[in-house]
């Protein structure tokens, strides 16, 4: 803003923009690096064009098409993964809405049987939608919760079968396991199952998230992300590194906690909030 | 670990530094850009960051340790130290009140860990003799209440709850009152999650306050959280006046940058951290064992 010419001080303006947004430094770096390329091999001139440069380049990287969920089935079996408190369950409610509002019949299966209330969390968004919840006891088996639903969703001929699951952090790998086991339970089920593996990721998170989106891959072959919180200051800046280095595309967003908050992902929309200066403007 | 290869470069810097004899401020230059890349890997503050590398770079150079026996040594120390510095010192105790009941109360963003660490809390407490009290202050989200009330079951600790329809202020004064007449000496009070950027929502907190004056106000942190750790804080702090901080999810790989930054927009420390989902998983912080979490040492 106000530069007469491209120079370092832009660059490094810009560098901290992207840093600011959770992009992360190695990112930001490599980023500002391809900028100045561009801007050699393109010949500008004007200090203004670079931001929208630099949009372009995320947009690249991020993919103009919106990513569709995998079909499959019938049902096709979504499963949620996901750290603890990132917006798994209201993700779910809010999911099963966008399915239904498309005309496919849903079910829930409540596979969180560890945290305290988390089946009667989903029951809850079950009410609101209107949709049927699997449910086991609390500390049940999550695997014998999602073959139950499985079984459930294929009798009553439902064309999308959502799996909760309990938060865990990604790095304990007995709880990794237990996540792999429902995933392969599925699978034996029904080949093909789950045919979409969504991971939640909050976006108030910087660059651990990277970690998360590493570890539920490895475990659960993860096919893309949903991105809660937009709603907030926070940028998501995070899933530029990722969609680079993991190559998982971000399929939607959450921007709320009420059951019409989810959109889906755009990356020109997400890569305009990226430079603007929400996070100013506080209490 | 996600930051292992830096926290292995950060060392070799050191140890680089630590093999000298002698420092020239091209030496400490270097170094200082190894650890603004860690500080940003470990999500600090950008801004918290800048003034951090200015600040370890002058009292390296003022301070004529180029010249001293073991330069390396003594800038790695300067910043730990520094880190170590702007967390504070250790400092977990709560406030407690002379006259009981001592009111306690939690907020932060969504899914931070409010009510997970306020059930965390009565537990870490109740062996210290209190007789806690968990209210039940957020109205909003889907079983909360009743998440509260699973906790509390476990924990064998009362929890109050006028459902879902009451105003979190009316249910906050109505369990002050419950527990002075229950005979209840501390009330630990959750409330929703919400923005700071939210003006009606952080006006409830506001109001919460104003009614029932709690002896100390908590934010609840989430270590993994990025950038905009400094602008909540700060948000929550302004409106609200912290009393202290709440780290949770440090049971992962997260760097817990967040951590960093809380003390110095606050002004108040750290005081726990939570470092699992069991009732169990709650701990004092050190800000010394934490500097040296922040730069991968
Ligand atoms: N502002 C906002 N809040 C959200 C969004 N998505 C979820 N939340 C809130 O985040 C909190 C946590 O959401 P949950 O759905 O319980 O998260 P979870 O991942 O299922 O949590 P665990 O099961 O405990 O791991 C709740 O207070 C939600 O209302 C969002 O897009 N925007
Ligand atoms: N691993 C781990 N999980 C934690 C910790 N503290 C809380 N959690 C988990 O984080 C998730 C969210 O915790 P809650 O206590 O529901 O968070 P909250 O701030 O009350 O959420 P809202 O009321 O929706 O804003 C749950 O799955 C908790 O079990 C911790 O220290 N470590
Ligand atoms: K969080
Ligand atoms: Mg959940
Ligand atoms: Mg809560």
């Amino acid at each position: 803003s106000g530069h007469k010419s491209i120079d370092d001080d832009l660059y490094e303006e810009l560098e901290e923009a992207l840093i600011q947004a959770d992009v992360g430094m190695d990112t930001a770096v490599d980023l500002i690096a391809d900028l100045r390329r561009e801007v050699k091999a393109r010949g500008v001139r004007e200090p203004e064009q670079l931001t929208s440069l630099l949009q372009e380049l995320i947009g690249d990287i991020l993919g103009q098409e919106t990513v569709p969920l995998n079909t499959g089935g019938p049902p096709a079996v979504i499963m949620v993964v996901g750290v603890n408190g990132v917006g798994k369950t209201t993700t779910i409610g809010k999911l099963a809405r966008y399915c239904q509002s498309r005309g496919q019949r849903v079910l829930l299966a409540a596979g969180d049987t560890f945290r305290a209330a988390a089946i009667d969390q989903l029951e809850i968004w079950g009410q609101r939608t209107g949709i049927t919840v699997i449910k086991h006891r609390e500390g049940a088996d999550p695997a014998a919760v999602a073959y139950d639903a499985l079984q459930a969703a294929r009798s009553r001929g439902a064309d999308v079968l959502i799996i909760d699951t309990a938060g865990r952090l990604h790095t304990k790998s007995n709880l990794m396991e237990e996540l792999k086991k429902v995933g392969r339970v599925l699978g034996r089920e029904l080949p093909g199952a789950p045919h979409e593996v969504l991971l939640v990721l909050d976006a108030t998170t910087g660059q651990n998230a990277i970690s998360q989106a590493k570890l539920f891959g490895q475990a659960t072959g993860v096919t893309g992300i949903v991105l809660t919180k937009l709603d907030g200051t926070a940028r998501g800046g995070v899933i530029i590194g990722i969609r680079r280095e993991l190559d998982i595309p971000v399929k939607f967003i959450g921007i709320g906690e009420s059951v019409d908050d989810l959109r889906p992902f755009h990356a020109g929309e997400f890569v305009a909030a990226l430079f603007d200066r929400r996070d100013k403007e506080t209490v | 670990m996600v930051f292992s290869g830096l926290a292995e470069k950060l060392q070799e810097t050191f140890r680089r530094l630590k093999g000298k004899g002698r420092l020239t401020e091209a030496d400490v230059d270097e170094a200082m850009k190894e650890v603004k890349r860690a500080l940003l890997g470990a999500d600090v503050n950008f801004q918290v960051v800048k003034k951090f590398v200015q600040r370890v770079k002058e009292r390296a150079i003022g301070q004529d340790i180029l010249d001293s026996l073991t330069p390396g040594q003594q800038v790695i120390k300067i910043v730990r130290d520094e880190l170590a510095a702007l967390m504070g010192g250790t400092q977990s105790k709560i406030n407690v009140s002379p006259k009981p009941p001592t009111l306690v109360m939690l907020v932060g963003l969504h899914g931070a860990g409010k009510t997970t660490s306020a059930a965390k809390l009565a537990n870490t407490l109740r062996k210290t003799g209190r007789r806690p009290l968990l209210v039940a202050g957020d109205v909003y989200r889907p079983a909360a209440i009743k998440q509260l009330q699973v906790l509390g079951q476990q924990l064998d600790v009362p929890v109050f709850s006028m459902g879902d329809r009451q105003s979190p202020v009316d249910i906050a004064r109505a369990a002050v009152e419950h527990a002075v007449g229950t005979g209840r000496d501390l009330v630990i009070i959750d409330t929703a999650g919400r923005l700071q950027i939210d003006q009606e929502m952080m006006d409830e907190l506001a109001a919460i306050k104003a009614a029932v004056h709690p002896h100390e106000i908590l934010l609840v942190v989430d270590a993994m959280t990025g950038q905009v750790a400094v602008n909540v804080a700060e948000a929550f702090n302004s409106r609200l006046g912290l009393d202290g901080v709440i780290l949770t999810k440090l049971d992962g790989d997260a760097r817990g940058g967040a951590a960093l930054s809380m003390k110095a927009v606050t002004g108040c420390p750290v005081k726990f951290a939570g470092v699992g989902e069991k009732l169990d998983a709650l701990e004092p912080f050190h800000p010394d064992r934490m500097a040296d979490r922040i730069l991968g040492m």
